[in-house]
């Protein structure tokens, strides 16, 4: 134990909320809603091998109202987990260090993150409508 | 007031000495980035695979999955998934949990569950791929 309280580094309550910390929150987030998206992924290939009936339930779920947000949901927190974990990993190897360059690819993140969803959300309404058509 | 004990007669290096270092930190963030670059391609290839199909029918989804070059990445796909989340809850659940049985609880567990996730995905894929015929 320490002889006397000696100062803490700043914490929550303290530092101000800003860009940096508020997407590196998210990327936790994102990587833990994409690790229960993983269990229902490996279920879905599970529908697929157990066959035509069984696949055929799991995109029934898949295509509903509640498929849809979940897709989307987890659409999401794939392409911004993607992003900026190719932004993560410019880090490590010494690029985009500066003030400019973290704002920038911050804001290159989340945006691209969305237009990915939006983009990627569009192409499979456009195959899933195919298979009905 | 803080309650002010008598300085302890230990000198630093003496009251860290002999508990350790964690030693495989350098090992886990490694691996995770390692792991992490591999997604990249396996993650996009499957994306990329499966928005190219004409449909979500049985039969596409098994036919595009049985070509080789495709099962053999969707496969390693989920076992790297299954790696690289088990690196990332891990440090989530040792950043939060701090009662050592819960902690070791939820780790063990974690690490049992990606296990399971792994071996499943790889069931399922073989299945599919080379115990089930096209049609």
């Amino acid at each position: 134990m320490p002889a006397r309280a000696r100062p803490l580094s700043p914490h929550l309550q303290i530092y101000r909320w800003q860009m940096g910390n508020t997407l590196s929150i998210v990327h936790r987030m994102t990587g833990a809603a994409l690790s229960i998206a993983l269990v229902g992924f490996v279920a879905w290939l599970a529908a697929l091998a157990a066959g035509p009936e069984c696949y055929a339930r799991a995109m029934r779920l898949l295509g509903g109202p509640a498929g849809a947000l979940a897709l989307s949901g987890f659409g999401f927190a794939f392409f911004y987990h993607l992003l900026n974990g190719i932004r993560h990993l410019a880090w490590d190897v010494g690029y985009g260090y500066g003030r400019r360059a973290r704002h920038a690819s911050g804001w290159l993140v989340v945006v691209g993150a969305l237009a990915l969803t939006a983009v990627a959300g569009l192409l499979v309404a456009h195959i899933g409508a195919g298979a009905h058509g | 007031m803080v309650e002010r004990r008598p300085a302890s007669m230990r000198s630093p290096l003496g009251r860290v000495a002999g508990l350790g270092s964690a030693k495989d930190g350098t090992g886990h963030w490694w691996a995770q980035r390692l792991s992490a670059v591999a997604l990249v391609p396996l993650t996009l290839w499957f994306l990329i695979g499966a928005l190219a199909l004409p449909d979500f029918g049985y039969a596409s989804v098994h036919h595009w999955l049985a070509r080789p070059v495709d099962g053999v990445l969707a496969a390693l796909g989920v076992v790297v998934l299954a790696y690289h989340s088990h690196l990332g809850t891990t440090v989530i659940v040792e950043d939060y949990v701090h009662a050592p049985a819960a902690k070791l609880v939820t780790t063990v567990g974690l690490r049992f569950l990606h296990v399971l996730i792994g071996a499943a995905g790889i069931f399922a894929i073989l299945r599919l791929t080379i115990g089930t015929p096209l049609t």
